[in-house]
């Protein structure tokens, strides 16, 4: 049956067929749909874990335990993961374990630009890279076999481009293998170093074997058209190429980019008569070719930043530009913000106020950032905040302790702040951390974590207690405000930067786009009364703006918070007022 | 068969993930090949979004760049005027002529070009601007906004209302069917 799926499903669907048992992930745009899809099945195990690393060791286990299993993350969530994929390389697998990362050229909702291959170079481990939802499937479902064939983990390399991108695929039947039965085997499942010593020439060879196998792989394969222009590439430029060119140049479509073949590009190579190199990101295979000796054009003419497009590809070629039309007025930029009635922006506004200084972290509150509240000061990575703060502490003394915080949400808490915690109470850091717990993994759309009480199914689970955790790695100071209150945000935040210990703030309020979240009506304002003083502007919110001089109330955009009103120093807004 | 281009374009939260689903279900119905895309993640809480959708024989790139759409379908004024760029000569724009201020203009450092539909029209470009909020409402909910500007697309293409009406059947869960089908009619006849 021909459907149209996102990339994601389609790798889903394909792990699926290809007769996976388990999958555990931690979500991360643009790879979290591929775990959400196989939860939908009822006849394999599927889980979040609390980060990659976590993840990735779930589905070694239950690989060495005879399963097939797979997890998925974002580029990022690969450097987290990277600990027990690199010596993964060396064990190999019992049954096939796949390994899907998704990257995100042109950063539409990621911290860096990584360009993932270089770890499958760097592990020595295979990797694959569909360029649509039909090779998503089809590249999957392979995945499997020769995870097995080879005796190695499997890296899937997705893009944003190809992971939230619907074509049109056919699905097929679940082939699900018998689980292989689990034989203790020392020499190669653990790795102290005279086991390892003999497993890594095993990889060399492996490497080798796999090198062999690309030169004729289905995953590579040769497209001739006319030879003036010959264009390596793989993902998404292949799209764009075809677009651009059609048949009148001739391509070689890598599907296998680690380990990359050497008599099929060379061949290729001799057969046009001149050859490019076209990839997203770093020059991973070009650098390939110049290792064969050849002289590709490739980033010479194609930047190493950000997406490509059929229009970065015509312009590369100096193919004319299409025409266009703009108005004269310049357009606003709209860029992403926090909702109306968004809990954080209490805590933020707080923040703001009393000119604090704020190590941020990964997720919707790093929209706290942005003017006017423009409250956070740094963000690294996951759980960088809580880590990141004792430093700063120790190296700008006493008076920066009493007006600093480190800002985290509940599942980036969960993810890796735990660890930060427990180093900052070892270490006696007179710090303040603030966990911001919405009650829900929000910016990667609203997955459940370990403080949701909910697993990834939606049934009841057990539910970390984020005060006893707390307390429990030696925090004696522990607070909880409601963000809607602005009185006690302020209060209790001057009260814990002004004691002399390490004290947490829990913010707690559920995400406002929660179905089980009760919004209040929109408020009103009273345009008798406003004074057009601008105070509720400082929130940032949304749903308010200025018009002839006068704050307006969008009433489709308010869910009724409260926290402008609170502000207002006439009483000009409630839920009286003027009508719109 | 030459590839249609067209772009959804919008205010994260607006609702245009189910029109790009209709179209998808709709066109793939009609057997043609199809790509939509369209960027998750921090574009969509409250940020500028698009979602590309092309369909013909065979499709390759998933994206649309400038000067190619045929057709620009936004949710928002000031969002239609930011893609225009991306039209193709002789395209048509369809736009909700609702105004939702960016951060920009509600912190007072931007004024919100309201007469901007105006600037492409005297350029020549095909502009349908409707009050489609007005409509949603009276076909009974705000929501239903993507529908009447798929009903106001429709109007340009030669597969009958009914296929349309079948596609939403298919695509909105069985409650809001009544509901899709009312704006669609409403969106279509005006």
């Amino acid at each position: 049956m021909k459907k149209l799926l996102i990339g994601n499903e389609a790798v889903s669907r394909g792990l699926y067929e290809g007769g996976i048992g388990l999958v555990s992930s931690y979500p991360g745009t643009p790879s979290t749909e591929i775990t959400e899809f196989l939860s939908k099945y009822d006849d394999i195990h599927s889980e979040w874990a609390p980060n990659e690393k976590v993840a990735m060791e779930v589905a070694f286990g239950a690989s060495l335990g005879g399963v097939r299993s797979a997890c998925a993350m974002k580029h990022v969530g690969l450097n987290v993961a990277a600990d027990p994929l690199f010596t993964m390389s060396y064990t190999g697998v019992n049954a096939g374990l796949v390994i899907c990362v998704a990257d995100d050229p042109a950063m539409h909702s990621s911290q860096n630009e990584q360009d993932s291959r270089h770890y499958a170079v760097a592990t020595k481990v295979p990797m694959l890279e569909p360029a649509d939802s039909a090779e998503a499937l089809a590249f999957s479902k392979a995945a499997f076999e020769l995870s097995e064939r080879f005796d190695t983990p499997v890296l899937l390399r997705m893009c944003t481009r190809v992971a939230h991108s619907q074509s049109v695929v056919e699905v097929g039947e679940r082939v699900a293998p018998e689980p292989k039965p689990y034989i203790k085997n020392g020499a190669k499942y653990i790795m102290m170093p005279a086991n390892a010593k003999r497993r890594h020439p095993v990889v060399e060879a492996r490497t080798e074997a796999l090198a062999e196998f690309a030169e004729t792989c289905p995953f590579n394969r040769v497209e001739w058209g006319d030879r003036e222009i010959g264009i390596i590439t793989s993902g998404t430029p292949y799209q764009y190429v075809k677009e651009v060119f059609g048949d009148r140049a001739s391509v070689l479509k890598i599907g296998m980019p680690n380990p990359l073949p050497k008599r099929l590009i060379l061949d290729f190579a001799a057969k046009v008569k001149r050859l490019y190199v076209i990839e997203e990101l770093d020059p991973v295979m070009e650098t390939h070719c110049r290792v064969l000796g050849l002289d590709p054009i490739g980033k010479s003419l194609f930047s190493p930043i950000g997406e490509y497009s059929q229009e970065t590809v015509a312009a590369a070629f100096g193919l004319p530009k299409k025409p266009t039309v703009s108005p004269e007025s310049a357009t606003p930029a709209r860029p992403p913000m926090m909702c109306a009635g968004c809990p954080h922006r209490g805590m933020y506004y707080t923040l703001s106020k009393n000119k604090i200084t704020v190590l941020g972290d990964i997720g919707c509150y790093t929209l706290g950032a942005v003017p006017p509240l423009s409250a956070v000061d740094s963000t690294l990575c996951m759980g960088a905040s809580v880590s990141g703060i004792h430093g700063f502490n120790l190296a700008q003394g006493k008076t920066a302790e009493g007006k600093t915080v480190a800002v985290i949400g509940d599942s980036t808490f969960m993810h890796s702040g735990i660890t930060g915690l427990v180093n900052i109470a070892y270490n006696a850091s007179n710090s303040t951390v603030i966990i911001l717990d919405n009650s829900i993994t929000g910016m990667t759309g609203h997955q459940q974590n370990p403080t949701t009480g909910y697993n990834i199914k939606g049934d009841p689970a057990a539910k970390v207690d984020l005060e006893s955790l707390c307390r429990a790695v030696g925090i004696n100071r522990v607070r909880v405000v409601d963000p809607y209150n602005l009185a006690e945000c302020d209060r209790v935040l001057k009260e814990e930067l002004a004691a002399e210990e390490p004290s947490v703030i829990i913010s707690r309020r559920p995400c406002v786009l929660l179905k089980y979240v009760k919004t209040a009506p929109p408020l009103r304002v009273d345009s008798e009364k406003c004074r057009s003083c601008r105070r509720c502007m400082g929130l940032g919110c949304p749903a308010i703006r200025i018009k002839d001089k006068k704050v307006q109330i969008d009433p489709t955009l308010c869910v009724g918070c409260e926290v402008c009103e609170q502000l207002c120093a006439f009483g000009a807004i409630g839920k009286g007022g003027d009508a719109q | 068969m030459k590839t249609t281009n067209i772009m959804i374009v919008g205010v994260g939260g607006q609702g245009s993930l189910l029109a790009s689903k209709l179209l998808g279900r709709l066109l793939v119905d009609e057997g043609c090949d199809v790509k939509v895309s369209e960027v998750h993640g921090m574009s969509q809480r409250g940020g500028s979004v698009v979602t590309y959708v092309r369909f013909g024989e065979k499709v390759y790139s998933p994206v649309i760049t400038e000067g190619e759409a045929d057709y620009i379908v936004s949710f928002e004024k000031l969002e239609a005027a930011r893609w225009a760029s991306c039209l193709a000569k002789g395209g048509q724009i369809i736009v909700n002529t609702q105004e939702i201020a960016p951060m920009p203009v509600i912190i007072g450092n931007a004024e919100y070009p309201s007469e901007i539909l105006g600037e492409l029209t005297a350029k020549g470009v095909r502009v349908d601007a409707v009050d489609a909020l007005s409509m949603a409402m009276e076909a009974g909910s705000a929501k239903a906004v993507n529908i009447v500007l798929m009903a106001r697309l429709a109007k340009h293409f030669e597969i009958p209302f009914e296929k349309w009406v079948a596609a939403i059947e298919k695509t909105v869960a069985p409650k809001f069917i009544a509901l899709n089908r009312r704006a669609f009619e409403i969106g279509y006849h005006a």
